[in-house]
């Protein structure tokens, strides 16, 4: 494949901003809210049921070890729900790249400025989170800082998934299927709500090959200000993930562009 | 005249060819566009028109043959071409997220323009365009002739020396149709070059100095509009209704061209008057009309009267 990327691809991630920015009291309200309700929700109705568990082998308090989680989660739904169905509207009903095609830019610059505008996306959103949850003490600085980069690469890695299915679906509906199929699975079942070790042994390996478990593992390490082995595993995971995902989202969606 | 035959066509086409899998919907089509030149490509649905012109401004691949605008090879110089060119596409392509304003100066940033120019060519060219008062409305709020109008101003914020347009009025009320048609006039004057597709004959034979008429992916005729009518059908159109066999016999005996529909009997002629009265005079029948022959005559005779899709 004859790739032909150039920093250009910023004008697309700058298309997108723009109009994020017209709509930025919407945009904002959902990073805002979202991880009030789940702490009201868990924190006080639900870690009486629960009290303390072990993570890491230290005490600490369920709120404490979902919070992450929800970080995690956000990052993962902003990207991928943005790599689907917002590009695939773009893409299909908007016309919006059939009129990039015709100027200097490229099918290869278009998914890219797409999908790195998704993780900054989730970037932003996970920004405003560790926000509000630091109120209540729920993160270490300065680690914590370093969440909104793993956002970026969390982002990456799910926008190139969910690129990976807009270059396939004929309509909008059938991003329920992946939805249903992956995204709903991986919320539960990735140490988000409980800790792994609560699994089968088979079920634990079968979670080590999901994505969201290891960025589940990233912020929460971060959150923590834990640097340890596990916490570069998943880095590793990660990084080798989008290093696979991002060429083959470009590579089956440029098919789809090009006529 | 050696002067112009010495400038460098502002687009060449040789032996084009576009196959989607086993279907072929160019095949080795060539002709060249002059500078300053109106060009139409007119042809019914599916004879390849949009797939010619995506691969002349870089948007498709080109399964055979050349093209090369301003002397640069599309294969490896799309972007530099692309950068000198507007192109206004049959869907529309308004961004329905931004208003009218924003439209322009997000699309200018496609083509690395400052802000402050492209404000400022963008006023003028709503202006231009009389949508100078909708500047803040959303692309969603305007009608269909406001759109069209809408994205051809916001094609020439890069100030291109080449406007491909495809099907730039279908759909509009004739108000819509002729306010654009002189609108593209006037960039003709300018000097723009226009590359446009059609299915209009009267679109074609008012902004066109040349045109090719193409079916099923081949070229059928090439020629100023003029010079395609006086080739295919002469100057004049007569019209039977519910032609009597003895004047079937007759205009056949006569040896001019002429298409019989059942109902209906065309004879092409050059300067028909003389004929027109003698078969008046001679045969009863329900009408008859002598008419100018148009483009529209040209087509159908080239491309047949057969459905299409």
């Amino acid at each position: 494949m004859n790739v032909n990327i150039s920093i250009r691809f910023i004008r697309i991630w700058q298309r997108n901003l723009t109009v994020y920015r017209e709509n930025w009291k919407i945009n904002f309200l959902p990073p805002l809210l979202e991880p009030l309700f789940y702490l009201v929700a868990f924190g006080i109705g639900f870690s009486g049921l629960i009290g303390n568990i072990t993570y890491a082998s230290r005490e600490t308090s369920y709120v404490r070890f979902i919070a992450p989680a929800l970080v995690a989660i956000n990052i993962m739904n902003s990207s991928f729900f943005e790599n689907t169905f917002s590009s695939f509207v773009r893409m299909y009903y908007q016309k919006t790249f059939d009129a990039m095609m015709a100027t200097p830019l490229n099918a290869e610059e278009i998914i890219t400025g797409e999908i790195f505008w998704g993780a900054t996306k989730a970037a932003i959103g996970t920004t405003i989170m560790l926000t509000v949850i630091s109120f209540f003490g729920l993160v270490s600085y300065p680690s914590g800082i370093l969440i909104i980069l793993a956002a970026f690469l969390g982002g990456i890695a799910f926008g190139s998934v969910g690129m990976l299915f807009t270059s396939v679906v004929k309509t909008i509906e059938l991003f329920n299927l992946p939805i249903f199929l992956l995204v709903t699975p991986m919320f539960l079942f990735s140490g988000t709500f409980f800790p792994l070790t609560n699994l089968p042994l088979w079920a634990q390996y079968f979670a080590l090959t999901l994505p969201l478990t290891h960025l589940v593992n990233l912020v929460r390490a971060l959150s923590f200000g834990l640097f340890n082995l596990e916490l570069l595993i998943s880095l590793c995971y990660l990084i080798v993930f989008c290093l696979i995902m991002f060429p083959l989202a470009l590579f089956k969606m440029r098919r789809r562009l090009i006529k | 005249m050696s002067l112009i035959n010495t400038t460098q066509p502002v687009i060449a086409v040789r032996n084009l060819k576009k196959s989607f899998g086993a279907f072929t919907a160019v095949n080795d089509i060539s002709f060249c566009v002059d500078k300053g030149v109106c060009f139409g490509i007119l042809g019914p649905n599916g004879a390849g028109k949009t797939s010619t012109i995506r691969m002349i401004y870089g948007f498709s691949p080109i399964t055979a043959g050349d093209i090369s605008v301003f002397g640069l090879d599309i294969k490896t110089k799309a972007r530099i071409i692309k950068a000198r060119i507007g192109v206004c596409q049959q869907d529309n392509t308004l961004d329905p997220d931004l208003t009218v304003m924003q439209n322009f100066e997000v699309f200018a940033r496609y083509f690395d323009i400052d802000k402050k120019t492209a404000h400022e060519r963008a006023l003028s060219l709503l202006k231009y365009f009389a949508l100078e008062q909708r500047q803040n409305a959303r692309a969603t709020e305007l009608s269909g002739g406001m759109v069209r109008r809408l994205v051809i101003a916001r094609a020439l914020i890069n100030q291109p020396e080449l406007l491909i347009l495809d099907e730039p009025t279908t759909g509009l009320d004739p108000q819509s149709r002729h306010q654009l048609w002189e609108k593209l006039e006037s960039l003709k004057a300018q000097g723009i070059t226009i590359l446009l597709t059609t299915h209009y004959m009267d679109e074609a034979a008012r902004l066109c100095d040349q045109i090719v008429i193409m079916d099923q992916g081949k070229i059928l005729a090439q020629g100023s509009p003029q010079s395609l009518i006086s080739e295919y059908t002469g100057s004049n159109i007569i019209e039977v209704i519910e032609p009597e066999d003895d004047l079937r016999a007759f205009s056949r005996a006569k040896g001019v061209r002429q298409e019989d529909l059942g109902h209906r009997l065309i004879i092409y002629a050059e300067n028909g008057h003389e004929l027109y009265r003698e078969i008046c005079n001679r045969f009863t029948h329900k009408s008859c009309i002598l008419r100018s022959a148009t483009l529209e005559d040209v087509f159908l005779r080239l491309t047949g009267r057969e459905l299409r899709e």
